[in-house]
């Protein structure tokens, strides 16, 4: 037994009681979908987890009714405080179910469960926590005296962290007064349910959450209907893009997280050890499946084999696989689809020119698997480059000059994140002044707290999650980053007084 | 003794700090509300419009680098020189739109107290938008709003200076740059305020003024790439829906068309409007 071996160490599946079959929730208690029933697996093994209800567009029509009546019967004439506190019971919910929603989530997304135990979860009651103590203080938020909610949201999130993003979609809307429409994920929809017995648990009234499961197509119903005010997604740009169009011309307020490309700036003065472990959290976290993730390595030509080769010894050390494993590093890729892509941007990649090496990791038979990989060589022209793989797969590119490696960084339609490791403060500073990105860690990378905002420029989309500027996501005359009305009359008397 | 022959001014349009003809060659002729000839403007083209985002887009860097003082100086010191043009604007405003000399002397003042407010909102965005943000660990942790980089301005169309001041005044406090489609009607005000800018050191390219039909230019605006937000506050009689589709494509950030004599009030949400928060987070830990 060489000192990379362990013996396995599952996390218990026991504390799991799954029902076989999950309806749709909807005013406060499950009921079945009129849509077909899909089934949902476990990426790991492929294994059946539970069967799903598929919401239709009636589905999402009642679901829609449900919110617009909890907002004007209950919710929007209920106190700050009282909102707040139901926030305040969910959080403690969270932390009393935490290691069951731990499990949940590794076993239906194929994420690490030290993952999912250490990061996600503990987030997600944070941001609850967060949140919750926004609710009788909206006007101090800095948006005026008294701001209003919108009225009821449509929110669609993710696989990736699927009840994080539905931490950071549900915690804030209901703590400036919203009631919510949710789609969670085709693929990982057992958390969302898993969360709806939490808010029976915590007595919410009905219609304040529901949440619909399905694919596309009830997404599409979802955020394309009229009784919506709000529309906050995260996923693809591709979708983001169809999102925006389908709301042109309403006053529905929008919120869009998209993809991203991120570039990981390393100067030869960066702290070497601190930055071989941000690169690898920067995109072998989570399978590299982050929006933020640091995809694209831009290191300084002088130290470029040395962080290589480094970046080569560390990876070999990483355990690939059962994400109930308490000492898995690298788990499941989250689907059969999102691995068929990351496989033919790859081979795009060899194709370019660009050099793959792979770590040499044992696959499992079944499941959904994809081994953490770096592509030297690459071109900022390269597709590997360019766009968003979402798997665990760095693209190295290097640079001379900053002047460079900013124009690099820049290189790309998106702008969610970026890293900069050096150990000089004022160059930090300057890089991340001229960094077009949302969120720019410095020394650091794949940070995430529910008081910091979150969101990015150009094409990454608009709006964002997180902080004082989070709420304003969810309230009238606050922008967005979208649309937004803009406050006549009192800054106009401040003009001729 | 015979009254002076005038020397009437040629309009033209105001792209990268120049004053070039339309490209096109086109004019369209304003006049009085009478129907009496005042002036040929220019009738801008496709190919203007995407040189003035070209202009703007390289103007970008210099101006959203220049110190928050700097800029706050800069946008006051235009509403210096329009208050010292001002007889010249209400006579404009006058023969544009027929008001009187009064109505049209309250306007250019709206303006320049529009620019003067704005002006000192340059070094104290940032601390309204910005937050220092209570992490839950050891790491410094910061946001700020930053310019969202080019804007493409559909100006008010009822109105001949103060629509337009107060639509592209704001996205300049913080840096971004301007191309704005004046009023089809009242074109001539826009090109006296090029003049204005021009000689204010506002850097050449930070705002280009385009006269001319918005619905011929608009939509060259809302899908070109570089554009990175549209205001349409004074789009509400084009097709503006479509408009807003096109931006779409890119993921452009729109505002959308406001009417009433409120359109484009002052405020705070019209400057946060054409900002990106940036958060930037560096651990404590590393000594």
């Amino acid at each position: 037994m060489s000192f990379l071996e362990y013996a396995p160490a599952p996390e218990s599946r026991a504390i799991l009681n799954l029902r076989d079959e999950y309806g749709l929730f909807i005013d406060g208690d499950f009921r079945p979908g009129t849509g077909e029933t899909f089934a949902t697996i476990s990426p790991a093994d492929e294994k059946h987890i539970a069967t799903i209800a598929s919401a239709s567009e009636a589905d999402v029509d009642a679901a829609v009714a449900a919110a617009r009546r909890a907002y004007d019967k209950t919710w929007s004439k209920m106190s700050g405080r009282d909102r707040g506190k139901y926030l305040f019971r969910i959080a403690r919910l969270v932390q009393e179910r935490a290691r069951e929603l731990a499990v949940a989530e590794s076993l239906d997304n194929g994420k690490p469960i030290k993952e999912s135990r250490d990061v996600d979860v503990p987030l997600v009651a944070a941001w609850f926590f967060y949140y919750a103590g926004w609710a009788d203080k909206l006007d101090y938020a800095g948006l005026g005296a008294d701001p209003k909610a919108l009225g009821v949201a449509g929110q669609v999130i993710p696989w990736n962290f699927p009840l994080l993003m539905l931490a950071w979609k549900i915690a804030p809307a209901l703590a400036a007064g919203n009631t919510v429409v949710l789609k969670p994920a085709e693929t990982t929809p057992l958390t969302a349910l898993l969360f709806a017995e939490i808010l029976q648990q915590a007595d919410l009234p009905p219609g304040v959450v529901n949440i619909v499961t399905g694919a596309g197509a009830t997404g599409a119903a979802l955020v394309r209907h009229p009784d919506i005010d709000k529309v906050a997604f995260t996923g693809s740009t591709a979708v983001g893009r169809e999102i925006a169009k389908a709301v042109a011309g309403t006053d529905k307020k929008v919120t869009l997280e998209l993809g991203g490309k991120a570039a990981n700036i390393i100067f030869e003065d960066a702290p070497i050890e601190q930055a071989i472990d941000g690169i690898v959290t920067g995109i072998f976290f989570n399978q590299g499946q982050v929006c933020c993730a640091g995809s694209r390595l831009v290191v300084q030509e002088s130290i470029h084999d040395e962080v290589v080769d480094r970046l080569k010894a560390r990876l070999s050390t990483l355990r690939l696989g059962d994400p109930l494993d308490k000492n898995t590093d690298i788990g499941a890729i989250n689907s059969l689809e999102q691995l068929n892509r990351v496989r033919e941007l790859s081979r795009i990649g060899d194709e370019e020119g660009a050099e793959r090496w792979t770590a040499d990791c044992v696959i499992p038979d079944k499941g959904f698997w994809f081994a953490p990989t770096i592509f030297t060589n690459v071109q900022s022209s390269h597709r590997i480059a360019r766009d968003e793989i979402f798997g665990p797969v760095l693209s190295v590119l290097t640079f001379r000059t900053p002047d460079e490696a900013i124009a690099k960084a820049n290189n790309t339609p998106y702008g969610l994140s970026a890293g900069v490791w050096s150990e000089k403060g004022s160059r930090i500073l300057a890089v991340a002044d001229r960094l077009r990105a949302g969120v720019v860690w410095a020394n650091t990378f794949n940070r995430f707290d529910p008081s910091s905002p979150f969101g990015g420029y150009k094409e990454s989309g608009y709006g964002r999650e997180g902080g004082r500027h989070g709420l304003a996501a969810y309230l009238k005359g606050a922008p967005a980053g979208g649309a937004a009305r803009v406050e006549a009359g009192r800054a106009k008397k401040e003009v001729s007084a | 003794m015979s009254k002076r022959l005038t020397v009437p001014k040629t309009y033209k349009l105001y792209i990268g700090g120049a004053f070039p003809r339309s490209e096109s060659g086109r004019t369209y002729e304003v006049a009085t509300p009478k129907g009496d000839f005042l002036a040929n403007a220019a009738l801008a083209s496709r190919k203007d419009a995407r040189d003035a985002v070209v202009a703007a887009r390289g103007a970008v860097k210099g101006w959203s680098g220049a110190t928050a003082y700097n800029r706050g100086q800069v946008l006051y010191r235009v509403a210096e020189i329009l208050e010292g043009r001002r007889a010249q604007f209400v006579d404009e405003i006058v023969q544009q739109t027929g008001v009187s000399a009064a109505v049209a002397g309250a306007e250019v003042d709206e303006s320049i107290d529009r620019w003067v407010w704005y002006a000192g909102w340059c070094d104290k965005f940032g601390q309204v938008a910005g937050n220092g943000n209570p992490v839950a660990g050891p790491y410094f942790n910061i946001s700020v709003p930053e310019p969202t980089g080019v804007v493409g301005v559909i100006a008010p169309q009822d109105t001949a200076l103060v629509g337009l001041v107060s639509a592209i005044a704001p996205a300049l406090v913080t840096g971004n740059s301007v191309v704005v489609v004046a009023s089809q009607r009242y074109p001539l005000s826009a090109i006296s305020l090029a003049e204005v800018i021009a000689t204010s050191d506002v850097p050449g390219g930070v705002v280009n003024v385009l006269t001319g039909s918005p619905a011929e230019i608009a939509p060259w605006l809302a899908s070109h790439p570089d554009v990175h937000a549209l205001d349409l506050v004074g789009a509400g009689e084009l097709d503006w829906i479509d408009l807003q589709i096109a931006a779409a494509e890119t993921l452009t950030r729109v505002l959308p068309p406001e009417s009433g004599t409120d359109a484009a009030a002052p405020s705070l949400a019209r400057i946060t409007a054409f900002t990106e928060t940036k958060t930037v987070w560096h651990p404590k830990s590393l000594v």
